[in-house]
């Protein structure tokens, strides 16, 4: 497999990763479903490395029906607004997974047809899958009696 | 102020001067749940009608959102077992199995044979479980209601299995990373063996009483098409593919815990509607009776958990004895044990299609990450692709034959 958005590839627990280049991500996937065969997107969702810098990575769990094979395709994104093309023109799927990564990290898809938040009430403000979001703790402080 | 008999009837306008008939058919904006019985949990879905045909369908979810997996990252390994039961409470075990599965593969530790058969008989047992409750249900969305109590009498035997095995009904906890939570009970063939030897007659009896009602029939036969090709571009997995004749499970294409070592059949069908998964799911109902049956028969003996001191507690007779099995309660019982760095992904197939884990360890006794690739979020997204241009009464009927779990596809 070479594409020139890969920038490299792994081997882990038996399972291929392949880092690519946020910026060509759609190219990539386009190759990867139309000449690789990668026919199902499995799955979207994201890391926080926080305070690693690059913090963000976007991965993308592909699987080949055909060739009975999985590929996890990551891409690094740094700052805390960070911004990466939408594949839902690849594949439809990408839509609901896109924006539960967009709700829970706060990563922003370009060109998604409907980006808002999913799984938390619109009007949430913070992003909880990230690292530096509390566990505990109230919204609002309250005056002391 | 009053008015005269004149006056009020001078402010009706005259028959003629309202039009018969809009100039374009009205659309109406319906609002379907989220208390709605037949969504089968907290759903929403906003439906745009025009008469009685659905033009839109737009799932509104999140209700059921429970932030599990950020609670995965407070907790220690061996504790956030219990939060995978919580994820889909009708297939429990299949949780507990990937998310054991996935851990496993970090530690890298082998299981016994042992507990791999008894972890293949009770998701199994789970698979059972789940069809039943969505057979009993879907079937009671369309009306027929005895099969509800019909399938509601033999989950109770499986429930009280579950209990026998380890202690809980429904959140059973009972697959552990390095094994099993408990030794399998005196006596559980007896129990297995006579659920299984009447079950199929069950099985029986509910196709006895589905496959030639003509209201059953005509409720489901040509309902609920969705393409084969939309399915998969949607992220659709399990017996609604295997409904549109797609021959695909995981447990055949990448088996895990010894299911290489069963034989089973995977139940395709080709006509892609509402029946088509009734008919996967009946057929599928058979072929997990088989596999329990040969692993009734052929249960190897040995330990049930793995050997491997650093992850499993361990025994009560050798923690008073030797110091070394002492200090490794000790440490798994205060911090827990560590995970090496690493990431990796499993998925296996549950009732409801393909669960994947994937977790992502920093070398210390909590996970870092655990995402949970759920099968019903999944098969949502099909939804309003499998509702448009259908009539609004067979939208029970198509829903139904996803067979969602709100909890699974909330989190």
């Amino acid at each position: 497999m070479s594409h020139p958005a890969i920038l490299e590839t792994k081997e882990a627990f038996g399972e291929s990763i392949v880092i690519a280049d946020p910026a060509r991500i759609v190219d990539l996937c386009r190759h990867l479903k139309d000449v690789e065969k990668y026919l199902r997107l499995s799955g979207v969702t994201a890391l926080d490395l926080h305070p690693a810098e690059p913090r963000f990575e976007v991965i993308y769990h592909l699987h080949s029906l055909e060739r009975n094979q999985r590929l996890r395709v990551k891409c690094r994104l740094g700052g805390t607004t960070p911004e990466i093309d939408s594949i839902t023109g690849v594949w439809r799927s990408a839509n609901w997974y896109e924006r539960e990564v967009y709700d829970m990290f706060g990563i922003t898809f370009r060109n998604h047809p409907n980006l808002v938040r999913i799984l938390m009430p619109i009007d949430w403000e913070g992003y909880p899958l990230r690292k530096d979001y509390p566990v505990h703790g109230y919204k609002y402080s309250y005056p002391s009696e | 102020m009053k008015h005269s008999f004149e006056d009020h009837t001078s402010t009706i306008p005259a028959v003629q001067e309202i039009p018969a008939t809009p100039a374009a058919p009205r659309r109406m904006t319906l609002n379907m749940g989220p208390q709605h019985p037949s969504t089968h949990g907290v759903l929403r879905i906003v439906l745009e009608l025009e008469g009685e045909t659905i033009i839109k369908a737009e799932p509104d979810i999140g209700f059921l959102h429970t932030g599990i997996e950020k609670e995965f990252e407070q907790k220690n390994w061996q504790q956030a077992v219990t939060l995978t039961d919580r994820v889909d409470y009708l297939a429990n075990l299949s949780n507990n199995l990937v998310y054991a599965l996935a851990v496993e593969k970090l530690l890298q530790i082998e299981i016994p044979p042992r507990a791999q058969w008894t972890r293949v008989m009770m998701t199994e047992f789970s698979r059972l479980n789940s069809h039943l409750v969505w057979l009993g249900t879907h079937a009671l969305d369309i009306g027929a209601m005895t099969m509800f109590f019909y399938c509601f009498r033999e989950r109770e035997d499986i429930l009280r299995i579950f209990e026998m095995f380890s202690g809980q009904r429904m959140m059973t906890s009972y697959i552990r990373i390095g094994g099993l939570a408990l030794e399998p009970p005196r006596g559980w063939q007896q129990a297995v063996g006579k659920f299984i030897r009447a079950f199929s007659s069950k099985v029986d009896e509910y196709e006895e009483l589905l496959n030639a009602n003509p209201i059953w029939i005509r409720r489901t036969q040509g309902v609920g098409f969705i393409s084969l090709e939309d399915m998969l571009d949607l992220g659709v997995t399990g017996p609604m593919l295997r409904g549109a004749g797609l021959n695909w499970d995981i447990r055949k294409s990448e088996p895990y815990s010894s299911y290489e070592k069963f034989d089973f059949k995977v139940p395709v069908e080709t006509s892609n509607d509402v029946w088509s998964r009734y008919r996967v799911r009946i057929q599928e109902m058979r072929e997990s009776a088989k596999i329990i049956t040969q692993a009734l028969e052929g249960m190897p003996d040995g330990p049930w958990q793995a050997d491997a001191p650093h992850v499993v507690l361990p025994d009560r007779e050798k923690m008073k004895t030797q110091m070394e099995a002492l200090i490794y309660h000790f440490k798994i019982v205060t911090e827990g044990f560590r995970v090496p760095a690493g990431e990796v992904y499993q998925c296996i197939e549950a009732p409801r299609g393909e669960i994947g884990y994937y977790i992502v360890s920093d070398g210390t006794s909590k996970p870092y990450r655990v995402h949970m690739r759920t099968p019903s979020f999944g098969n949502l997204q099909g939804l309003p692709k499998m509702l448009e241009n259908t009539l609004i009464a067979d939208s029970i009927a198509a829903l139904g034959s996803m067979d969602f779990v709100l909890g699974d596809t909330d989190r």
